[in-house]
């Protein structure tokens, strides 16, 4: 090394890192292309051996297959419910949050107490939910899910809006109090924007909690409110596994996340970063 | 008429009592400056006056209503805050509209109001700049307008300037006591310090302790303070304080030097008191002594230009005292002299009560 001159020893160097960096890309990015590759190919390819890197056409019979038989729609269910759980659950914690930071409602213990619910293992409450359900008459119902997404979510969201919320300065509020508004008000005009980047950043954490949500699903529903995780279980077979179908579905299930995360991006870094550092 | 009328008010936080009894009346159209050193309530009276701390006990009157329990909404008033307060997500021109917008008004009348307090303060060309793009200064316009284009019947100032550096707080005041002139509101003003309390007020209302120590004109506090407190928080370089005793004729301070003082009588001798010297008072010594001054040798210790007048330290009477001389007057540390003391204005301090004599 110590022959070749200074600067061609920082261009090796700095090849090396490209070559690690290429690598690393590789093997990351490496599955999502196979999960994409395969929904696009024929019975035929997924099988073949050895495997086809590449298929000679992009074919969207696994897709209409989806569509027609009308397991897509359990997509169509995971977004409602995912989207009206979030909303909820960011109406109620942002207020929650509020009352909290403001008033010191519960003292110093309820905002501990709240995020405690949160550390609850899904499975231990998931059975006597259940039965609770089927004594309600909810099992399966979008209702019933949505209320459960929405109290599951809720300790998530007030814990991040509490700190959110504490970071906004304290004048700005009792300025819009002597201005004339109403505490309604002041939460409406200045404290949501002042806390929007905090409140998209939890508002994505939280649909995509629901979103993902696979065990409260499998439990609580059967034919009617079906989510694609669900649905993506139903092609594990017995005798086979239909991987063209698993491969579209989820490809079907990745997408609205993508976009959400992707639109979201520049409030979802300031929003991460906001609760960190404080002021 | 008076446009706030506050009696026996007093604030506890906790175990910790803010304010302790305050009357205060403040007539309509006056500029009134509640002044005093961290910690002395000023700032919680004014905050409670804005009803954005909750009355203990007592009363507040705001234009003849009884307000002691009514929202901030309901008081009719407007507020300047420390730190501006400006909405970050909002152009200069929704800031100022705020308040307005708040209160429902048409849109047309909004238009013309925040048009007319731009053109007051001169920041017509920055309306539809954001609070991040603007200097201090111009943030502190933008805040000051948010309160002057409503129609208050009282505008709450709390430290506007502290925040602002020293040219361009001096700017501000000087905008701040023309707007009281313009518009000839009712207008209490919170600050520390005392050069603007002097500067801006019809009246200060010196505060210490959560208590009124004394209120009047500033030239009223200045001439004729009440309490050595008083005496020694108002002017700039600060009263001189040196201890002293009480003869038939004067005073005589720890070295044995006696001043006359003229004027006085029914002085108990041997009493310990603080004469109360202000730097202004002292004097080089002149060609003939005037009338009820005394002639002190002194040697100067430290000398600090402030370009127009020099402020010289020097000892007297085994205390250190400043007095303000002339700018040529003195030159270095060492230098012998000569002054005159003012004796007619010192004032007597009894020690025990810190009250004037």
């Amino acid at each position: 090394m110590s022959a070749l001159p200074l600067h061609r020893r920082h261009g090796v160097r700095l090849s090396f890192r490209y070559l690690i960096a290429a690598l690393l890309v590789v093997i990351f990015c490496f599955p999502v292309y196979w999960l994409f590759i395969i929904s696009f190919k024929t019975p035929d390819e997924i099988f073949a051996f050895p495997p086809v890197w590449y298929p000679e056409s992009i074919q969207f019979s696994n897709y209409k297959v989806l569509f027609k038989d009308g397991d897509a729609a359990t997509v169509g269910n995971s977004l409602i419910l995912a989207s009206v759980s979030t909303f909820f659950a960011m109406i109620f914690g942002t207020i929650a949050a509020y009352s909290l930071v403001r008033f010191k409602t519960g003292g110093e213990n309820l905002a501990v107490w709240i995020i405690s619910q949160r550390m609850m293992p899904p499975v231990a409450i998931v059975f006597p939910i259940f039965l609770l359900y089927v004594w309600l008459g909810w099992v399966d119902s979008y209702f019933g899910l949505i209320i459960l997404y929405t109290a599951f979510s809720l300790p998530y969201v007030i814990w991040m809006m509490r700190g959110y919320i504490e970071d906004i300065p304290l004048e700005l509020e009792e300025s819009a109090l002597v201005d004339g508004c109403t505490r309604w008000e002041v939460l409406w005009k200045v404290v949501l924007p002042m806390a929007r980047s905090g409140l998209f950043a939890t508002a994505v954490f939280t649909f995509i909690f629901a979103w993902n949500d696979f065990l409260f699903a499998l439990v609580l529903t059967r034919t009617e409110v079906t989510t694609y995780t669900v649905q993506v279980t139903h092609y594990f077979g017995g005798q086979s596994n239909f991987w063209a179908k698993i491969a579209a579905m989820s490809v079907l299930g990745t997408i609205p996340v993508f976009f959400t995360v992707a639109v979201m991006q520049r409030y979802l870094v300031r929003g991460i970063s906001m609760g960190a550092v404080k002021g | 008429m008076s446009d706030l009328k506050i009696t026996n008010l007093h604030k506890h936080y906790g175990a910790f009592h803010a304010v302790k009894g305050i009357d205060l009346d403040v007539p309509s159209g006056e500029f009134t400056v509640l002044v005093g050193p961290s910690g002395c309530g000023k700032s919680t009276l004014l905050r409670t006056i804005a009803g954005l701390e909750e009355t203990s006990s007592g009363s507040i009157e705001i234009g003849g209503k009884d307000v002691t329990w009514a929202r901030p909404r309901d008081r009719d008033i407007a507020m300047v805050f420390q730190n501006y307060a400006l909405y970050p997500y909002l152009n200069v021109k929704d800031n100022i509209a705020f308040g307005l917008r708040a209160r429902k008004f048409a849109e047309a009348e909004v238009e013309k109001r925040v048009a007319r307090a731009a053109e007051m303060l001169g920041i017509g060309h920055l309306l539809t700049r954001f609070p991040r793009e603007l200097s201090g200064g111009q943030r502190q316009r933008v805040a000051i307008g948010r309160a002057i284009v409503r129609d208050a019947i009282l505008y709450l100032f709390d430290e506007p300037l502290s925040n602002l550096d020293a040219q361009l707080r001096d700017d501000m005041r000087v905008e701040i006591k023309r707007l009281h002139k313009e518009l000839k509101r009712t207008m209490i003003y919170v600050t520390h310090d005392q050069i603007e309390a002097m500067t801006l007020a019809d009246r200060i209302v010196l505060l210490r302790d959560g208590l009124i120590e004394q209120q009047g004109t500033p030239l009223d506090l200045f001439e004729r303070p009440k309490t050595r407190f008083v005496a020694g928080f108002l002017g700039s370089p600060k009263m001189n304080f040196v201890p002293a005793t009480l003869t038939a004729a004067g005073v005589k301070l720890a070295d044995g030097t006696a001043l006359e003082l003229p004027g006085r009588s029914g002085l108990k001798a041997g009493q310990a008191v603080m004469l109360g010297l202000r730097p202004q008072h002292i004097a080089m010594a002149g060609t003939h002594l005037a009338k009820g001054h005394v002639r002190v040798p002194v040697v100067i210790e430290l000398v600090q230009p402030t370009g127009s007048r020099v402020q010289a330290t020097m000892p007297l009477g085994g205390t250190s005292i400043i007095a303000e001389l002339g700018a040529h007057d003195v030159s270095r540390p060492g230098e012998k002299a000569e002054i005159d003391i003012d004796m007619t204005r010192a004032v007597l301090i009894d020690t025990t009560s810190d009250k004037i004599i």
